[in-house]
């Protein structure tokens, strides 16, 4: 069982959800797919015994065949080669990696070498009464801007026979879509205000186009208005949850700390939290 | 003209708030929101539309299935597994996977597949009480964010020129990613929102570690500030080693989200400690900017 835990807007407290929930479910996966910004690991401070480089291929022009007829600039949609005169330049940054180029190239003066875009980490944590949980994530370069072969790799790693939990990245372009792809249902959480119910239609959009399940978790649920609760009536979509602000969670938080090690009333919360999604998807 | 970007790498730490206040108290200038799959400057700034336009970011594979013959060249070369077959619908392209490189239609023997214009979202010019504002919105799942963001910043741009504005204040979505580079290179200053959590710090030091690569200089403000003290005086302590000037510590109030919920920003909502905090810092931004 594959879930995402999404948001649109951002700082609505997906990664304490998804670490917490993660925490109790039995034999759950944490799979942190923010890899422009993962932060899982500071809360469930897993032991990594594994470290992969994630790499993209890129076009190596062999200048000894080259012709410069520019077919491979031509071929490219996103403008990462061009011919000027005697000199192809690849501009590395803007390449996808499609293989375009290569396949377009009538002088086969096209191979591949590959960049590294950034990496995976993976290992385990530990759970509440003595459990232990799978954890990995990805981490984009800084400077790379294109993290969803990142994603991929880090789905790559879900376990079909566990309760795998996917943090998604905000917001609703190619990094979210690409964490969402092949979940069987998504728990949003969002926050009671004009800016989350705004972000939340436009993520929920989203799943019904990909047709994932969806339910919503109020966070900070008496800090705005009541928007959200109608959005969701109107809408049919199932509230699984409400979180109250409260300072003492807001103040663990900071310090990285997940709310259920210490919460019995929390760690039953989320229990149930985990039943509910079970019992949406089996459906 | 100078162009300040506001960013977090952490999402709602309160760049929103912080740019919707600038917005107020900035005079004579042009706002951008460059978080187009997830905009939310309108709700407060609640801009009337003066004209607006199909943003075409890029071309996307159609797949004619008359000419289709099921050789499935196509998908053997896809390497964005956006290729399905399946006995009732033969090959059909996902969307949502496909990255619109093109190959496929390249491939193609039977020329199936063409590549066609897509339109990807739209964007807006707009009045505001703040002055004009130029937003966009992505469409739902849509591709080419970036392109997006650089088309609303150069929007915003030439508004300015237009209207003799000295200043250009983006919004920038949350992250490292493409829309982020996008909504940054080129500008003459960058402000990072971050908040005194383990998370935001991380995610700080990683966005800082962006404006650094791309060699902009940047200011840091704490929100929530009292939140946690000792990260707090740590983030104090990165600002001072990296030399990057600390220009406000706002406090954590409920009266930013009551203005929010009363579609204000927080500056015309309310005149306690936020707003003098806010007002200050907005001095700082000034002087930096040199305007």
């Amino acid at each position: 069982m594959i879930i995402a835990i999404a948001s649109g807007k951002g700082g609505t407290g997906k990664t304490t959800i998804a670490t917490n929930l993660a925490l109790v479910a039995p034999a759950s996966q944490y799979l942190d797919c923010d890899v422009e910004e993962p932060n899982g690991h500071l809360f469930l401070k897993p032991k990594i015994s594994e470290k992969r480089d994630v790499t993209m291929p890129i076009p190596k022009i062999d200048e000894e065949l080259c012709t410069y007829c520019g077919q491979c600039a031509a071929a490219c949609e996103f403008n990462a080669l061009a011919v000027i005169g005697e000199k192809v330049m690849v501009f590395s940054e803007l390449c996808h990696g499609c293989g375009a180029c290569t396949f377009i190239c009538p002088e086969e003066a096209i191979s591949e070498t590959t960049k590294s875009i950034g990496c995976l980490e993976i290992g385990m944590a530990n759970a509440v009464e003595g459990a232990e949980l799978f954890f990995a994530h990805g981490i984009s370069n800084i400077g790379n801007p294109l993290s969803p072969p990142i994603i991929k790799k880090v789905k790559k790693l879900v376990n079909n026979d566990c309760f795998a939990i996917l943090d998604a990245p905000p917001g609703t372009s190619c990094p979210m879509v690409q964490t969402l792809m092949g979940c069987d249902y998504c728990l949003f959480v969002t926050e009671p205000t004009p800016f989350g119910l705004n972000d939340l239609e436009l993520a929920v959009g989203v799943a019904r186009q990909l047709g994932i399940p969806c339910g919503i978790l109020i966070n900070r649920s008496d800090s705005g208005d009541n928007q959200v609760q109608e959005y969701c009536q109107r809408e049919r979509i199932p509230i699984l949850m409400e979180i109250p602000f409260d300072r003492d969670l807001a103040f663990a938080y900071s310090k990285g700390e997940a709310a259920v090690i210490k919460s019995q009333s929390l760690r039953e919360g989320f229990l149930k939290l985990h039943h509910k999604i079970v019992a949406e998807v089996e459906k | 003209m100078k162009e300040l970007t506001i960013i977090s790498g952490k999402g709602g730490t309160g760049k929103t708030t912080v740019t919707a206040a600038f917005a107020i108290l900035a005079k004579n200038t042009i706002l951008a929101d460059c978080d187009v799959d997830a905009a939310d400057l309108h709700l407060i700034l609640t801009p009337e539309e003066i004209s607006s336009a199909d943003f075409i970011g890029g071309r996307g594979p159609q797949l004619d299935s008359e000419k289709c013959t099921s050789c499935g060249e196509c998908q053997r070369l896809c390497r964005f597994d956006a290729i399905e077959f399946s006995e009732e619908s033969g090959y059909v392209i996902n969307e949502f996977a496909c990255d619109c490189c093109g190959l496929c239609a390249l491939a193609c023997p039977e020329e199936a597949i063409t590549m066609e214009d897509t339109i990807n979202g739209r964007w807006f010019i707009s009045d505001t009480r703040a002055g004009k504002m130029v937003h966009a919105r992505l469409g739902i799942g849509e591709d080419n964010s970036g392109k997006l963001v650089t088309l609303v910043r150069q929007q915003g741009k030439l508004m300015a020129k237009k209207e003799g504005c000295e200043l250009l204040i983006n919004d920038g979505p949350p992250g490292i990613g493409c829309p982020v580079t996008a909504a940054i290179t080129g500008v003459d200053l960058v402000l990072i929102v971050t908040e005194p959590t383990l998370s935001g710090m991380h995610d700080m030091e990683r966005v800082h570690g962006l404006c650094r690569h791309f060699d902009i200089p940047a200011l840091v403000c704490v929100n929530r500030f009292d939140l946690n003290l000792v990260n707090s005086e740590k983030i104090r302590g990165y600002c001072t080693e990296h030399k990057l000037p600390l220009v406000g510590e706002i406090p954590l109030d409920p009266v930013v989200n009551k203005a929010q919920v009363a579609r204000m920003s927080v500056i015309e909502y309310e005149c306690g400690l936020v707003t003098q905090v806010v007002r200050e810092m907005w001095k700082k931004v000034e002087k930096e900017l040199n305007i």
